[in-house]
């Protein structure tokens, strides 16, 4: 396929306006799936469980099969709805949209089509800056997920050039909240960074809720992203793309931006768009078209007649609103002078998106200052250098826990960066990787003390230059015995021995 | 032929309980009844190998002093619609040809733990789409009054083996009077409960909005206490009602005695004057308004003036339905996969479901396909939803004046096999007094009324009650039938033809 | 008369994933027909002012509590499959993406 022309960012955004809108669809966690109670993969302990174990038959469409709702998504829905600034409906239902597709058991999707559970509210983003904006929320709405599909043979993983694919429904009914945005006009320049804002914010209400996982790498929390354009001064909007699955918030805003460039080029030169889902690629950062829109489109909705309608009561709502977390601006507020940090370091955790990873690592134990260090430091450092989110790599008590071996005096820095590593490769607690790698410092002064005498020994001019009150000469040593004893040594105490066994 | 045979379900269940009878003389004088005319009547697409074991069992826990349920040790026939995890379920498709179910429809999983023996599955159109069991991909069912006949449908396997005493009790589904239509034709009793009375859950869906199981047997006290095992509440069913129903057995054993009928106000609906039924099914149903009359009851005209779009509304909401709910047989997770040399998995869809549905379930597909899609939904689904209300409140207005409907159950007796075939809009036609039920979730029952003087065939006579009054109608349908036998000199089926030589 | 085409009953097929032949749509068509024509006068007593029913026993808010029970074991969910590997459903090739 030919490289599709970009034109430049800020040449794109003096031509043309761009209107976005998103879809998010967030995996709720409940113990069991929106209609069947089977476990529920998007929950913490079912994680990476073996194909076709989680499905009853509802899951996969078996004849005679019914569902029913699981009373626990409504209330996560409710909540997430209420979060979001949402009215409530008084009575909602769920709809069939058909479409056949194998991963979709019974070839329909049970979704909320024109009575959702929640509509009309507003979310509060804060961009790098710190400046706040409201983005219109325009529904959320409840379904269920389709199950995961393999494609094998050809080029492995693609759906083109496949000879067969495999089907697990494993994920069919995993709980899925839906919310679409309205259109959002003025993003201008900052329309990338209001999109990664976007997906930051959604991803810290559902935790704060502790509705979802909230792992866009695991799918729990999936971006599809529009974009137009429009010509300055225009008042129709222009033909929109519908960039689907974009999995991070690194790609949120990539896929925004690059979908605003390619759209003004083709644009610009007098060509048209096409109305069409568009596939984010990681690898390349670009996107290419997928399914044009179609009469084949056509879901043919209509009520549920196995299920019936959702009528909260108030008492349910107030209760539910009256036990809603704060909002994440407000949040973030809080914690700056909690912490006690610098407007510059706050920035960078929030910049970061590793504010919650922070949170969480000192409600594990560590102090604010440890926290943001690692997070912001070398966690970050590695997540960049891989492509990946920081909170993918690893688990913030993991984080609490290494602090702490690293003030008993268990580890140093160079140690408990192994350790990281050890960490990021799945080998366990930090304690286990301490013991399976060796890694501890040496807190017996034995054997520092042999190496010393040994290094001493070896360097009779520099135990005469500290004999003589030069402490400055001990550095040599000290680097000799850390050396030897392959840097498992606190420095600190190192140096007090060395000068204690040169006084002899 | 064994007399045990010939034994109401009431009778048999008598005899088990005095230990008269074993429930395995009974379950083989059923086996070797069905092996002896099935041939000709074709009710049965699966007989079960493990029904004698069944039996066994319930006659050992009965000897070791267990405390059975009323009916443990009766034989039981089970309409293909309903899955089993021991026989195979394949509603009548050749597209779920050897499906084998991983649980139990909750009616079968009730009937087992009530003890009932479960002989077999019966035959249906296919997913339960028609009103003669023609358009069983395993071919057609008999009426045991007359083989050249259909047994109506879509639960002609059932009410065939319950007429020709292949079973005392059978299991059927009603979505527009697949219950009710094949007793009226076959001289039976059946039941359409109130929607949600009986759970759906293991039936395998054609309308779900419509759909309801209930029973099929030779009398209604029978239906009652086939009703008591499968009625109540079922988490697996959404729709289900919670509410806990009185004992129906006990209702039709009340309306027995026949005081029942005296001052009861029966309505009959102006929008189905005689002019639309055969004439021999007009005069039936006329002498047993007169024989209502004489036991005191009161024939009052109400008028429902939305019925003339039932069947219009049916054919939309049903298709709709159905397209939808069919749409999960793709060859994928199990059932027929046609192979489609070098085809996608679009073309192996696409071919397997034109191999594997029959004509008139195709007909249903396309015709609900269209009905919901963009730009008809208003027009045809949605108007048709409407419709119900129209009719729910026909029937509000009716009910307010009367205790209970009276109608025919079908403008025809059985027709000739092949006879509708080519027609689907008069075949549609068989459904118009059943179809409200159906459409306002009201409960109705068809009990033998006569046979018709033209023919000689039989001819039912359907009552319908409130929602929730499924009660009312074993007690209005046990007197009437009641008073009926007692003016025939015995019940109707010891006038029906002999089957398989000596009986 | 109603509006029932062969293209209308062949884009049908195609949404209801039915691959119907030529004589098919041919017979569909003209049944079709004249069912649609028989059933199209729902819509002249089906007032704005009628609510549509989707349930003739009216009932809300039917849940069940957020607790796993045992379901399907993975030799129950492929016990019908009509072709699997390595656990999962085996399908030929997919050309079409997913909504
Ligand atoms: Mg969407
Ligand atoms: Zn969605």
């Amino acid at each position: 396929m030919a490289k599709a022309q970009l034109m430049d960012f800020d040449e794109a955004l003096e031509m043309f306006e761009p209107v976005m809108g998103f879809e998010v669809h967030v995996e709720l966690n409940t113990k069991t799936k929106m209609f069947s109670p089977a476990a529920n993969p998007a929950a913490l302990e079912n994680h990476g469980a073996a194909p076709n174990t989680l499905v009853a038959p509802v899951d996969m469409g078996l004849p005679g099969a019914m569902p029913v709702v699981n009373e626990e998504a409504i209330r996560s829905s409710i909540s997430l709805g209420l979060a979001l600034g949402c009215s409530i409906a008084p009575s909602s239902r769920f709809a069939r949209k058909n479409y056949f597709y194998p991963d979709l058991g019974k070839n329909y999707q049970i979704s909320q089509f024109d009575e959702p559970i929640a509509f009309e509210g507003s979310v509060e983003i804060e961009l790098s800056d710190g400046t706040i904006i409201q983005l219109p929320i325009e529904r959320a709405h409840m379904e269920e997920d389709a199950g995961k599909l393999t494609h094998m043979g050809g080029s492995t993983g693609r759906i083109q050039g496949a000879e067969y694919s495999l089907v697990d429904y494993n994920r069919a009914g995993v709980p899925l909240v839906e919310i679409v945005t309205k259109p959002i006009y003025g993003g201008e320049h900052r329309s990338p960074e209001i999109a990664k804002a976007y997906v930051s914010t959604i991803r810290d209400i559902v935790r704060s809720l502790g509705i979802s996982e909230a792992r866009m790498e695991l799918g729990n929390l999936r971006c599809d992203a529009n974009v137009s354009l429009r010509p300055r001064g225009a008042e129709k909007l222009g033909t929109r793309t519908e960039t689907k699955n974009v999995n991070s918030m690194r790609s949120v805003e990539r896929a925004v931006k690059y979908e605003i460039q390619r759209q003004a080029a083709i644009l610009a030169s007098g060509g048209t768009i096409t109305q069409e889902t568009r596939h984010w690629h990681e690898d390349t950062g670009t996107t290419s078209p997928g399914r044009p829109k179609s009469d084949a489109d056509d879901y043919r909705y209509f009520p549920e007649p196995d299920l019936l309608p959702v009528a909260p009561s108030i008492e349910l709502i107030d209760s539910l609103r009256a036990a809603l977390p704060e909002p994440p601006v407000a949040r973030r507020r809080r914690l700056k002078i909690a912490w006690d940090f610098t407007d510059l370091d706050f920035q960078s955790v929030v910049n970061g998106g590793v504010l919650a990873e922070v949170e969480a690592t000192i409600d594990a134990g560590a102090s604010p200052a440890a926290a943001r260090k690692w997070w912001t430091g070398e966690i970050t450092r590695i997540a960049n250098a891989e492509n990946r989110e920081p909170s993918e790599l690893v688990s913030p008590s993991h984080i609490a826990q290494l602090q702490e071996l690293i003030d008993e005096g268990t580890l140093n820095d160079k140690l408990a960066r192994q350790v990281l590593e050890g960490l990021i490769a799945g080998e366990g607690t930090p304690q286990e990787i301490v013991d399976a790698r060796g890694l501890a410092v040496v807190s017996d002064d034995g054997p520092l003390i042999a190496a010393i005498d040994e290094a001493l020994q070896s360097q009779p001019d520099v135990l005469a230059k500290i004999r003589d009150g030069k402490v400055q000469a001990a550095g040599a040593v000290i680097g000799a015995v850390m050396k030897a004893m392959r840097g498992q040594a606190d420095a600190a105490r190192v140096r007090e021995l060395v000068l204690e066994r040169a006084a002899g | 032929m064994s007399d045990l045979i010939k034994l109401s379900a009431a009778e048999l269940a008598g005899k088990l309980a005095a230990g008269e009878v074993s429930s395995v003389e009974a379950t083989t004088a059923h086996l070797e009844r069905i092996r002896a005319v099935d041939g000709e009547i074709h009710a049965f697409l699966h007989v079960n190998e493990a029904a004698l074991e069944a039996a066994a069992d319930i006659d050992r826990r009965r000897a070791a002093g267990e405390k059975l349920g009323p009916v443990a040790g009766v034989p039981l026939a089970i309409k293909d619609v309903l899955v089993t995890t021991d026989m195979p379920s394949t509603s009548g498709s050749r597209i779920l040809e050897g499906y084998m179910s991983p649980f139990d429809a909750t009616v079968v999983a009730n009937a087992r733990a009530a003890g009932l023996i479960p002989l077999g599955k019966t035959n249906m159109d296919e997913f339960a789409m028609g009103s003669s069991t023609e358009h069983s991909a395993y071919g057609p069912t008999h009426n045991p009054w007359h083989l050249d006949r259909v047994p109506g449908g879509s639960g002609g396997g059932s009410a065939a083996a319950v007429a020709a005493f292949e079973a005392p009790l059978a299991l059927g589904s009603d979505t527009g009077g697949s219950i009710r239509q094949p007793a009226h034709m076959t001289g039976t009793v059946g039941v359409k409960p109130t929607y949600g009375g009986v759970s759906r859950y293991g039936a395998i869906a054609l309308a779900s909005s419509l759909d309801q199981v209930g029973p099929v047997t030779r009398t209604v006290l029978d239906a009652g206490l086939l009703h008591d095992v499968i009625a109540g509440h079922d988490v697996r069913d959404s729709t289900s009602l919670v509410e806990a129903w009185p004992s129906f057995a006990d209702a039709a054993r009340e309306g027995a005695r026949g005081d029942v009928l005296k001052g009861l106000r029966v309505g009959v609906v102006r929008e189905l004057p005689e002019a639309g039924f055969q004439p021999g099914v007009a005069s039936s149903f006329r002498n047993a308004l007169n024989k209502l009359e004489q036991l005191g009851a009161e024939i009052v005209e109400v008028s429902a003036p939305h019925f003339e779009h039932g069947v219009a509304a049916y054919y939309l909401i049903l298709p709709a339905e159905a397209s939808s709910n069919l749409a999960k047989f793709d060859s994928v997770r199990f059932g027929m996969r046609v192979d489609v040399p070098g085809g996608t998995v679009e073309d192996v869809m696409a071919a397997t479901r034109d191999a594997g549905f029959g004509d008139e379930v195709k007909r249903r597909i396309i015709l609900g396909t269209y009905a919901l899609s963009a730009g008809y939904y208003d027009a045809y689904y949605g108007s048709a939803q409407k419709v119900r209300t129209l009719i729910q409140q026909d029937f509000d207005a009716a009910f307010s004046s009367v205790d209970v409907i009276a109608t025919p159950t079908a403008p025809t007796t059985a027709f000739r096999l092949g006879e509708q075939l080519e027609d689907p809009l008069q075949m549609y036609l068989n459904d118009v007094a059943t179809i409200p039920a159906n459409l306002a979730g009201i409960p109705g029952i068809s009990i033998p009324s006569g046979l018709a003087e033209e023919d000689g065939l039989p001819v039912g006579i359907q009552f319908l009650a409130p929602a929730r009054e499924d009660a009312r109608l074993y007690r209005v349908g046990a007197a009437m039938e009641a008073a009926l036998v007692a003016e025939w000199g015995g019940p109707l089926w010891d006038r029906a033809p002999v089957l398989g030589g000596a009986r | 008369m109603s509006e029932i085409t062969p293209e209308l009953v062949h884009h049908l097929g195609v949404l209801a994933r039915i691959q119907l032949s030529a004589d098919e749509v041919e017979r569909l068509t003209d049944q079709l027909d004249a069912i649609v024509d028989n059933v199209a006068k729902v819509s002249q007593v089906a007032t704005a002012e009628v609510p549509a029913m989707s349930h003739p026993i009216a009932l809300q808010n039917v849940y069940r509590p957020d607790v796993p029970e045992a379901v399907l074991t993975p030799a129950q969910a492929l016990q019908n499959a009509p072709d699997a590997a390595e656990g999962r459903f085996r399908v030929t090739a997919i050309l079409g993406e997913e909504q």
